[in-house]
Protein backbone atom coordinates (compact mmCIF):
# COMPACT_ATOMS: atom_id res chain seq x y z
CA UNK A 1 0.00 0.00 0.00
CA UNK A 2 1.36 3.44 -0.93
CA UNK A 3 1.91 5.76 1.97
CA UNK A 4 0.75 9.31 1.31
CA UNK A 5 1.89 12.37 3.20
CA UNK A 6 -1.54 13.94 3.35
CA UNK A 7 -2.99 11.05 5.34
CA UNK A 8 -3.34 10.70 9.10
CA UNK A 9 -1.96 7.49 10.56
CA UNK A 10 -2.49 6.16 14.07
CA UNK A 11 -1.11 3.22 16.03
CA UNK A 12 -3.19 0.12 15.39
CA UNK A 13 -5.27 -1.41 18.14
CA UNK A 14 -3.17 -4.52 17.79
CA UNK A 15 -0.20 -3.05 19.64
CA UNK A 16 0.52 -1.27 22.89
CA UNK A 17 3.28 1.31 22.94
CA UNK A 18 5.23 1.82 26.14
CA UNK A 19 8.01 4.22 26.98
CA UNK A 20 10.22 2.64 29.63
CA UNK A 21 13.32 4.53 30.74
CA UNK A 22 13.12 6.62 27.58
CA UNK A 23 13.06 3.57 25.34
CA UNK A 24 10.00 3.07 23.14
CA UNK A 25 8.80 -0.52 23.23
CA UNK A 26 5.98 -1.81 21.06
CA UNK A 27 4.22 -4.83 22.54
CA UNK A 28 2.02 -6.86 20.18
CA UNK A 29 -1.45 -7.27 21.68
CA UNK A 30 -3.26 -9.36 19.12
CA UNK A 31 -2.18 -12.32 17.06
CA UNK A 32 -0.55 -11.75 13.72
CA UNK A 33 1.63 -8.77 14.60
CA UNK A 34 4.96 -10.39 15.43
CA UNK A 35 6.63 -13.48 14.07
CA UNK A 36 6.91 -15.05 17.49
CA UNK A 37 4.89 -14.60 20.64
CA UNK A 38 7.77 -13.48 22.81
CA UNK A 39 9.02 -10.68 20.57
CA UNK A 40 8.92 -7.00 21.32
CA UNK A 41 9.79 -4.10 19.06
CA UNK A 42 11.78 -0.97 19.57
CA UNK A 43 12.68 1.90 17.28
CA UNK A 44 15.62 4.12 16.64
CA UNK A 45 15.43 7.77 17.66
CA UNK A 46 13.93 8.91 14.38
CA UNK A 47 11.31 6.20 14.50
CA UNK A 48 10.50 7.05 18.09
CA UNK A 49 10.06 10.74 17.32
CA UNK A 50 7.73 9.98 14.44
CA UNK A 51 5.73 7.38 16.39
CA UNK A 52 5.18 9.76 19.29
CA UNK A 53 3.81 12.31 16.82
CA UNK A 54 1.03 10.01 15.58
CA UNK A 55 -1.73 11.79 17.48
CA UNK A 56 -4.64 11.03 15.16
CA UNK A 57 -4.85 14.68 14.06
CA UNK A 58 -1.64 15.53 12.20
CA UNK A 59 -1.01 14.24 8.70
CA UNK A 60 2.37 12.74 7.91
CA UNK A 61 3.21 16.01 6.16
CA UNK A 62 2.44 17.95 9.37
CA UNK A 63 4.64 15.58 11.33
CA UNK A 64 7.48 15.94 8.86
CA UNK A 65 7.27 19.74 9.08
CA UNK A 66 7.29 19.66 12.89
CA UNK A 67 10.24 17.31 13.05
CA UNK A 68 12.15 19.19 10.42
CA UNK A 69 11.83 22.33 12.60
CA UNK A 70 12.62 20.44 15.78
CA UNK A 71 15.74 18.74 14.46
CA UNK A 72 16.73 21.49 12.08
CA UNK A 73 16.84 18.96 9.28
CA UNK A 74 15.94 19.10 5.61
CA UNK A 75 12.17 18.61 5.14
CA UNK A 76 12.69 16.25 2.19
CA UNK A 77 14.92 13.96 4.23
CA UNK A 78 12.47 13.94 7.13
CA UNK A 79 9.63 13.18 4.72
CA UNK A 80 11.59 10.22 3.38
CA UNK A 81 12.11 8.97 6.93
CA UNK A 82 8.45 9.41 7.77
CA UNK A 83 7.32 7.54 4.68
CA UNK A 84 9.92 4.82 5.22
CA UNK A 85 8.84 4.27 8.84
CA UNK A 86 5.13 4.27 8.08
CA UNK A 87 5.67 1.80 5.24
CA UNK A 88 7.51 -0.47 7.63
CA UNK A 89 4.94 -0.09 10.38
CA UNK A 90 2.06 -0.64 7.97
CA UNK A 91 3.63 -3.86 6.73
CA UNK A 92 3.92 -4.99 10.36
CA UNK A 93 0.29 -3.95 11.03
CA UNK A 94 1.42 -1.56 13.73
CA UNK A 95 -0.23 1.54 12.23
CA UNK A 96 -3.38 2.15 10.23
CA UNK A 97 -4.54 5.10 8.17
CA UNK A 98 -7.57 7.07 9.34
CA UNK A 99 -8.80 7.83 5.84
CA UNK B 1 17.01 1.56 6.36
CA UNK B 2 14.94 -0.16 9.08
CA UNK B 3 13.56 1.95 11.87
CA UNK B 4 12.12 -0.97 13.82
CA UNK B 5 14.11 -3.60 15.65
CA UNK B 6 12.67 -6.89 16.83
CA UNK B 7 14.01 -8.21 20.16
CA UNK B 8 13.27 -10.72 22.88
CA UNK B 9 12.64 -9.11 26.27
CA UNK B 10 16.03 -10.09 27.69
CA UNK B 11 17.83 -8.49 24.74
CA UNK B 12 16.79 -4.98 25.66
CA UNK B 13 19.43 -2.77 27.25
CA UNK B 14 16.96 -1.29 29.60
CA UNK B 15 16.85 -4.31 31.92
CA UNK B 16 20.52 -4.13 32.72
CA UNK B 17 21.53 -2.54 35.99
CA UNK B 18 18.81 -1.34 38.34
CA UNK B 19 16.42 0.14 35.85
CA UNK B 20 13.55 0.06 35.42
CA UNK B 21 12.34 -0.31 38.99
CA UNK B 22 10.33 -3.46 38.28
CA UNK B 23 10.87 -5.83 35.36
CA UNK B 24 8.55 -8.63 36.35
CA UNK B 25 5.68 -9.07 38.77
CA UNK B 26 4.31 -12.30 40.26
CA UNK B 27 0.69 -12.27 41.35
CA UNK B 28 -0.82 -15.19 43.18
CA UNK B 29 -4.42 -14.59 42.18
CA UNK B 30 -5.74 -17.14 44.66
CA UNK B 31 -4.47 -19.78 47.07
CA UNK B 32 -7.59 -21.80 46.33
CA UNK B 33 -7.24 -24.70 43.97
CA UNK B 34 -9.49 -27.24 42.33
CA UNK B 35 -6.76 -29.82 42.98
CA UNK B 36 -5.70 -31.08 46.39
CA UNK B 37 -2.26 -32.38 45.50
CA UNK B 38 -0.52 -34.54 48.05
CA UNK B 39 2.68 -32.53 47.81
CA UNK B 40 1.33 -28.99 47.50
CA UNK B 41 2.95 -26.25 49.52
CA UNK B 42 0.18 -23.66 49.32
CA UNK B 43 -3.29 -24.78 48.24
CA UNK B 44 -6.56 -24.18 49.99
CA UNK B 45 -9.87 -25.72 48.95
CA UNK B 46 -11.55 -24.02 45.99
CA UNK B 47 -14.61 -23.66 48.25
CA UNK B 48 -12.72 -21.96 51.09
CA UNK B 49 -15.06 -19.01 51.66
CA UNK B 50 -12.75 -17.35 54.16
CA UNK B 51 -9.92 -17.27 51.62
CA UNK B 52 -12.32 -16.13 48.91
CA UNK B 53 -13.56 -13.24 51.02
CA UNK B 54 -10.05 -12.03 51.75
CA UNK B 55 -8.73 -12.27 48.19
CA UNK B 56 -7.80 -9.10 46.34
CA UNK B 57 -10.73 -7.56 44.49
CA UNK B 58 -10.67 -7.12 40.73
CA UNK B 59 -10.16 -3.38 41.12
CA UNK B 60 -7.31 -3.84 43.56
CA UNK B 61 -5.47 -6.20 41.22
CA UNK B 62 -5.99 -3.72 38.39
CA UNK B 63 -4.53 -0.93 40.55
CA UNK B 64 -1.46 -3.04 41.19
CA UNK B 65 -1.09 -3.84 37.49
CA UNK B 66 -1.50 -0.16 36.59
CA UNK B 67 1.17 0.90 39.03
CA UNK B 68 3.44 -1.91 37.89
CA UNK B 69 3.10 -0.71 34.31
CA UNK B 70 3.94 2.83 35.38
CA UNK B 71 7.23 1.69 36.95
CA UNK B 72 8.31 -0.28 33.90
CA UNK B 73 6.98 -3.78 34.46
CA UNK B 74 6.93 -5.72 31.18
CA UNK B 75 5.74 -9.10 32.35
CA UNK B 76 3.33 -10.47 34.97
CA UNK B 77 3.02 -14.06 36.14
CA UNK B 78 -0.44 -15.20 37.23
CA UNK B 79 -0.16 -18.14 39.59
CA UNK B 80 -1.95 -19.69 42.56
CA UNK B 81 -3.51 -22.07 43.74
CA UNK B 82 -5.28 -22.27 40.43
CA UNK B 83 -5.53 -18.77 38.89
CA UNK B 84 -8.31 -19.78 36.47
CA UNK B 85 -10.59 -20.25 39.48
CA UNK B 86 -10.95 -16.48 39.61
CA UNK B 87 -14.19 -15.42 37.93
CA UNK B 88 -12.45 -12.26 36.81
CA UNK B 89 -9.46 -14.02 35.24
CA UNK B 90 -10.35 -13.05 31.68
CA UNK B 91 -10.89 -9.44 32.73
CA UNK B 92 -7.55 -9.30 34.55
CA UNK B 93 -5.73 -11.03 31.72
CA UNK B 94 -6.97 -8.61 29.08
CA UNK B 95 -6.31 -5.69 31.41
CA UNK B 96 -2.68 -6.75 31.83
CA UNK B 97 -2.25 -7.33 28.11
CA UNK B 98 -3.77 -3.95 27.21
CA UNK B 99 -1.29 -2.31 29.57
CA UNK B 100 1.37 -3.78 27.33
CA UNK B 101 2.43 -6.56 29.64
CA UNK B 102 3.15 -10.09 28.61
CA UNK B 103 1.51 -12.72 30.80
CA UNK B 104 2.99 -15.92 32.16
CA UNK B 105 0.26 -18.32 33.30
CA UNK B 106 0.78 -21.28 35.64
CA UNK B 107 -2.20 -23.63 35.59
CA UNK B 108 -3.32 -27.24 35.87
CA UNK B 109 -5.37 -26.69 32.68
CA UNK B 110 -8.52 -28.25 34.15
CA UNK B 111 -10.43 -25.01 33.69
CA UNK B 112 -9.34 -24.21 30.14
CA UNK B 113 -12.52 -23.66 28.13
CA UNK B 114 -13.19 -23.07 24.46
CA UNK B 115 -13.76 -19.38 25.27
CA UNK B 116 -10.46 -19.04 27.13
CA UNK B 117 -8.53 -20.84 24.42
CA UNK B 118 -10.05 -18.53 21.79
CA UNK B 119 -9.06 -15.54 23.89
CA UNK B 120 -5.47 -16.81 24.09
CA UNK B 121 -5.47 -17.16 20.32
CA UNK B 122 -6.78 -13.66 19.73
CA UNK B 123 -4.65 -12.07 22.47
CA UNK B 124 -1.53 -14.25 22.79
CA UNK B 125 0.15 -14.32 26.20
CA UNK B 126 3.67 -13.61 25.00
CA UNK B 127 4.91 -16.67 26.88
CA UNK B 128 3.98 -20.33 26.64
CA UNK B 129 1.45 -21.35 29.31
CA UNK B 130 3.05 -23.60 31.93
CA UNK B 131 0.85 -26.60 32.64
CA UNK B 132 1.54 -28.82 35.64
CA UNK B 133 0.98 -32.52 34.99
CA UNK B 134 0.37 -34.94 37.86
CA UNK B 135 0.11 -38.28 36.09
CA UNK B 136 -0.39 -39.83 32.71
CA UNK B 137 -3.63 -41.64 33.38
CA UNK B 138 -6.76 -41.36 35.47
CA UNK B 139 -5.60 -43.61 38.31
CA UNK B 140 -2.28 -41.90 38.87
CA UNK B 141 -3.40 -38.32 38.19
CA UNK B 142 -6.52 -38.45 40.32
CA UNK B 143 -4.64 -40.13 43.18
CA UNK B 144 -2.09 -37.31 43.29
CA UNK B 145 -4.59 -34.46 43.05
CA UNK B 146 -7.23 -36.30 45.08
CA UNK B 147 -10.10 -35.17 42.90
CA UNK B 148 -12.26 -37.59 40.92
CA UNK B 149 -12.55 -36.63 37.29
CA UNK B 150 -9.53 -34.33 37.44
CA UNK B 151 -7.54 -36.19 34.81
CA UNK B 152 -10.42 -36.06 32.34
CA UNK B 153 -10.73 -32.30 32.80
CA UNK B 154 -6.97 -31.81 32.52
CA UNK B 155 -6.94 -33.84 29.33
CA UNK B 156 -9.80 -31.80 27.89
CA UNK B 157 -8.05 -28.57 28.80
CA UNK B 158 -4.81 -29.61 27.16
CA UNK B 159 -6.72 -30.84 24.10
CA UNK B 160 -8.27 -27.40 23.73
CA UNK B 161 -4.86 -25.76 23.90
CA UNK B 162 -3.58 -28.12 21.23
CA UNK B 163 -6.68 -27.68 19.07
CA UNK B 164 -6.33 -23.89 19.10
CA UNK B 165 -2.51 -24.03 18.85
CA UNK B 166 -2.04 -22.05 22.05
CA UNK B 167 1.63 -22.46 23.00
CA UNK B 168 2.20 -24.31 26.27
CA UNK B 169 4.87 -26.33 28.01
CA UNK B 170 4.44 -29.03 30.62
CA UNK B 171 6.20 -29.78 33.86
CA UNK B 172 5.50 -32.00 36.80
CA UNK B 173 6.54 -33.39 40.16
CA UNK B 174 8.70 -36.49 40.31
CA UNK B 175 7.17 -39.09 42.60
CA UNK B 176 8.90 -42.39 43.34
CA UNK B 177 5.58 -44.20 43.06
CA UNK B 178 5.05 -42.87 39.51
CA UNK B 179 8.53 -43.73 38.26
CA UNK B 180 7.16 -46.05 35.57
CA UNK B 181 5.24 -43.15 33.97
CA UNK B 182 8.29 -40.92 33.55
CA UNK B 183 9.30 -42.16 30.10
CA UNK B 184 5.71 -41.94 28.93
CA UNK B 185 5.50 -38.35 30.23
CA UNK B 186 8.69 -37.33 28.45
CA UNK B 187 7.59 -38.96 25.18
CA UNK B 188 4.22 -37.22 25.36
CA UNK B 189 5.87 -33.89 26.24
CA UNK B 190 8.11 -34.19 23.17
CA UNK B 191 5.02 -34.46 21.01
CA UNK B 192 3.77 -31.02 22.10
CA UNK B 193 4.66 -28.56 19.32
CA UNK B 194 5.65 -25.72 21.64
CA UNK B 195 7.94 -27.81 23.87
CA UNK B 196 11.45 -26.83 22.84
CA UNK B 197 13.21 -28.61 25.70
CA UNK B 198 12.63 -31.45 28.16
CA UNK B 199 9.88 -30.86 30.76
CA UNK B 200 10.87 -29.23 34.03
CA UNK B 201 10.22 -31.06 37.25
CA UNK B 202 10.21 -30.64 41.02
CA UNK B 203 11.41 -33.31 43.41
CA UNK B 204 12.71 -31.66 46.57
CA UNK B 205 9.26 -30.40 47.49
CA UNK B 206 8.81 -27.35 49.68
CA UNK B 207 6.98 -27.70 52.95
CA UNK B 208 3.85 -25.61 53.44
CA UNK B 209 4.71 -21.99 52.73
CA UNK B 210 2.35 -20.69 55.39
CA UNK B 211 3.58 -23.18 58.00
CA UNK B 212 -0.07 -24.04 58.47
CA UNK B 213 -0.24 -27.83 58.33
CA UNK B 214 2.25 -30.03 60.21
CA UNK B 215 0.43 -33.21 59.10
CA UNK B 216 0.75 -32.23 55.46
CA UNK B 217 4.41 -31.39 56.05
CA UNK B 218 5.01 -34.92 57.29
CA UNK B 219 3.52 -36.26 54.04
CA UNK B 220 5.56 -33.88 51.91
CA UNK B 221 8.76 -34.95 53.65
CA UNK B 222 8.01 -38.60 52.83
CA UNK B 223 7.39 -37.70 49.18
CA UNK B 224 10.69 -35.88 48.78
CA UNK B 225 13.37 -37.72 46.88
CA UNK B 226 16.38 -38.66 49.00
CA UNK B 227 19.67 -36.91 48.26
CA UNK B 228 20.91 -40.08 46.52
CA UNK B 229 17.76 -40.34 44.41
CA UNK B 230 18.08 -36.63 43.54
CA UNK B 231 21.63 -37.13 42.32
CA UNK B 232 20.61 -40.19 40.35
CA UNK B 233 17.98 -38.18 38.47
CA UNK B 234 20.21 -35.16 37.89
CA UNK B 235 23.07 -37.25 36.59
CA UNK B 236 20.77 -39.11 34.21
CA UNK B 237 21.06 -36.02 32.05
CA UNK B 238 24.06 -36.51 29.72
CA UNK B 239 24.68 -32.75 29.84
CA UNK B 240 24.80 -32.65 33.63
CA UNK B 241 28.58 -32.55 34.08
CA UNK B 242 29.09 -29.86 31.45
CA UNK B 243 26.26 -27.76 32.82
CA UNK B 244 27.73 -28.11 36.32
CA UNK B 245 31.12 -27.08 34.97
CA UNK B 246 29.60 -23.89 33.63
CA UNK B 247 27.59 -23.37 36.82
CA UNK B 248 30.59 -23.82 39.11
CA UNK B 249 32.67 -21.41 37.10
CA UNK B 250 30.10 -18.66 37.76
CA UNK B 251 27.97 -19.27 40.82
CA UNK B 252 29.71 -21.35 43.46
CA UNK B 253 31.37 -19.87 46.57
CA UNK B 254 30.61 -18.91 50.20
CA UNK B 255 27.84 -16.30 50.55
CA UNK B 256 28.96 -14.58 53.76
CA UNK B 257 26.49 -13.46 56.38
CA UNK B 258 24.19 -11.41 54.12
CA UNK B 259 21.04 -13.46 53.67
CA UNK B 260 19.41 -12.06 50.54
CA UNK B 261 22.03 -12.58 47.88
CA UNK B 262 19.57 -14.31 45.61
CA UNK B 263 18.16 -11.19 43.97
CA UNK B 264 14.97 -11.37 46.01
CA UNK B 265 13.29 -7.97 46.12
CA UNK B 266 14.38 -6.98 42.62
CA UNK B 267 11.14 -8.39 41.35
CA UNK B 268 8.12 -8.63 43.59
CA UNK B 269 5.50 -11.22 44.46
CA UNK B 270 1.99 -10.36 45.57
CA UNK B 271 0.07 -12.94 47.56
CA UNK B 272 -3.66 -13.48 47.17
CA UNK B 273 -4.48 -10.92 49.84
CA UNK B 274 -2.40 -8.00 48.62
CA UNK B 275 0.81 -8.55 50.53
CA UNK B 276 4.04 -7.88 48.69
CA UNK B 277 6.73 -10.46 49.30
CA UNK B 278 10.38 -10.63 48.40
CA UNK B 279 9.71 -13.98 46.75
CA UNK B 280 6.81 -16.38 46.45
CA UNK B 281 7.63 -18.77 49.33
CA UNK B 282 8.73 -16.12 51.86
CA UNK B 283 5.59 -15.26 53.82
CA UNK B 284 7.16 -14.38 57.15
CA UNK B 285 4.95 -11.59 58.57
CA UNK B 286 8.04 -9.47 59.33
CA UNK B 287 9.11 -9.57 55.70
CA UNK B 288 5.91 -8.77 53.84
CA UNK B 289 4.36 -5.40 53.12
CA UNK B 290 0.66 -4.82 52.69
CA UNK B 291 -0.13 -3.03 49.46
CA UNK B 292 -3.35 -1.90 51.14
CA UNK B 293 -1.06 0.38 53.15
CA UNK B 294 1.87 1.26 50.87
CA UNK B 295 2.29 1.51 47.12
CA UNK B 296 4.22 -0.97 45.02
CA UNK B 297 6.87 1.68 44.39
CA UNK B 298 7.38 2.37 48.10
CA UNK B 299 7.51 -1.37 48.80
CA UNK B 300 10.29 -1.77 46.24
CA UNK B 301 12.23 1.40 46.94
CA UNK B 302 11.96 1.55 50.71
CA UNK B 303 10.43 -1.44 52.48
CA UNK B 304 12.37 -4.14 50.65
CA UNK B 305 15.62 -2.19 50.41
CA UNK B 306 16.17 -2.57 54.13
CA UNK B 307 15.30 -6.26 54.09
CA UNK B 308 17.97 -6.98 51.51
CA UNK B 309 20.60 -5.87 54.03
CA UNK B 310 19.53 -8.40 56.68
CA UNK B 311 22.42 -10.46 58.02
CA UNK B 312 22.39 -13.88 59.60
CA UNK B 313 22.70 -14.08 63.38
CA UNK B 314 22.19 -17.79 64.02
CA UNK B 315 25.59 -19.15 65.11
CA UNK B 316 24.91 -22.47 63.36
CA UNK B 317 24.26 -20.65 60.07
CA UNK B 318 27.41 -18.58 60.51
CA UNK B 319 29.43 -21.70 61.32
CA UNK B 320 28.15 -23.57 58.27
CA UNK B 321 26.16 -21.91 55.52
CA UNK B 322 27.86 -18.52 55.59
CA UNK B 323 31.24 -20.06 54.79
CA UNK B 324 30.17 -23.03 52.70
CA UNK B 325 31.36 -22.99 49.09
CA UNK B 326 28.39 -25.08 47.98
CA UNK B 327 26.25 -21.95 48.13
CA UNK B 328 24.64 -21.74 44.71
CA UNK B 329 24.51 -25.51 44.43
CA UNK B 330 22.57 -25.66 47.72
CA UNK B 331 19.00 -24.37 47.79
CA UNK B 332 19.39 -22.95 51.28
CA UNK B 333 17.86 -19.48 51.38
CA UNK B 334 15.82 -17.33 53.80
CA UNK B 335 12.56 -18.53 52.27
CA UNK B 336 13.43 -22.21 52.65
CA UNK B 337 14.63 -21.58 56.19
CA UNK B 338 11.39 -19.78 57.01
CA UNK B 339 9.25 -22.53 55.56
CA UNK B 340 11.15 -25.26 57.44
CA UNK B 341 11.96 -23.53 60.72
CA UNK B 342 10.15 -20.22 61.02
CA UNK B 343 13.39 -18.24 60.94
CA UNK B 344 15.42 -16.80 58.08
CA UNK B 345 18.80 -18.20 59.01
CA UNK B 346 18.54 -21.82 60.10
CA UNK B 347 20.33 -24.45 58.00
CA UNK B 348 17.87 -26.78 56.29
CA UNK B 349 19.40 -30.22 56.77
CA UNK B 350 17.59 -31.82 53.84
CA UNK B 351 18.90 -29.21 51.41
CA UNK B 352 22.37 -29.48 52.92
CA UNK B 353 22.31 -33.24 52.39
CA UNK B 354 21.16 -32.85 48.77
CA UNK B 355 23.91 -30.34 48.02
CA UNK B 356 26.56 -32.51 49.67
CA UNK B 357 25.40 -35.57 47.72
CA UNK B 358 25.82 -33.63 44.49
CA UNK B 359 29.22 -32.29 45.55
CA UNK B 360 30.40 -35.82 46.33
CA UNK B 361 29.27 -37.07 42.95
CA UNK B 362 31.11 -34.19 41.28
CA UNK B 363 34.26 -35.04 43.24
CA UNK B 364 34.33 -31.64 44.92
CA UNK B 365 34.35 -33.17 48.41
CA UNK B 366 35.09 -36.63 49.79
CA UNK B 367 32.56 -38.83 51.58
CA UNK B 368 33.58 -37.77 55.07
CA UNK B 369 33.97 -34.03 54.42
CA UNK B 370 31.61 -31.20 55.28
CA UNK B 371 31.85 -28.57 52.57
CA UNK B 372 31.94 -25.68 55.06
CA UNK B 373 35.19 -27.12 56.48
CA UNK B 374 36.96 -27.18 53.12
CA UNK B 375 39.61 -24.48 52.82
CA UNK B 376 40.98 -25.22 49.37
CA UNK B 377 37.62 -25.05 47.61
CA UNK B 378 38.89 -22.66 44.95
CA UNK B 379 41.53 -25.17 43.86
CA UNK B 380 38.97 -27.96 43.75
CA UNK B 381 36.47 -25.91 41.77
CA UNK B 382 39.18 -24.77 39.35
CA UNK B 383 40.21 -28.38 38.78
CA UNK B 384 36.59 -29.40 38.19
CA UNK B 385 35.92 -26.51 35.82
CA UNK B 386 39.14 -27.27 33.91
CA UNK B 387 37.75 -30.70 33.12
CA UNK B 388 34.04 -29.99 32.71
CA UNK B 389 33.72 -26.24 32.35
CA UNK B 390 33.06 -24.22 29.21
CA UNK B 391 35.86 -24.26 26.63
CA UNK B 392 37.86 -21.02 26.68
Amino acid sequence: MDVKLNVVYVPSEGVVARVIEDELIIVPLIAGIGDADDELYTMNETGKAIWLSLDGIKTLKDIAVDLSDKFNASPSIIEQDVIGLIEELTSRKMVVSLS
Amino acid sequence: MSFVKKLKAHEFNLFKGNKPLLGRLDIELTERCNNNCIHCCINKSEYDSDALTKEMSTDFVKEILTEAERIGCLSVRFTGGEPLLRNDFQDLYLFARRLGMKVILFTNARLITEKLAEMFVKYPLGHAIEVSVYGMRTESYDSVVRQDGAYTEFHEGVSLLLKHKVPFIVKGPKFKFLKEEQDEFITWAESIPSMDKKPGYSMNFDLRHRRDDPEKNAIIKKLRLTPEETVSILTNNPLYLNSMGEFCSNFIGPPGDKLFKCGAGKSICIDSYGNAQLCLPLRCPDNVVSLHKVSLKIALQESFKGMQEIKAKNPEYLRRCAICFLNGLCEQCPAKSWVEHGTLDTPVEYLCDVAHAQARFLGLISDDENAWEVNDWKVRVKRFVAIHGPAI
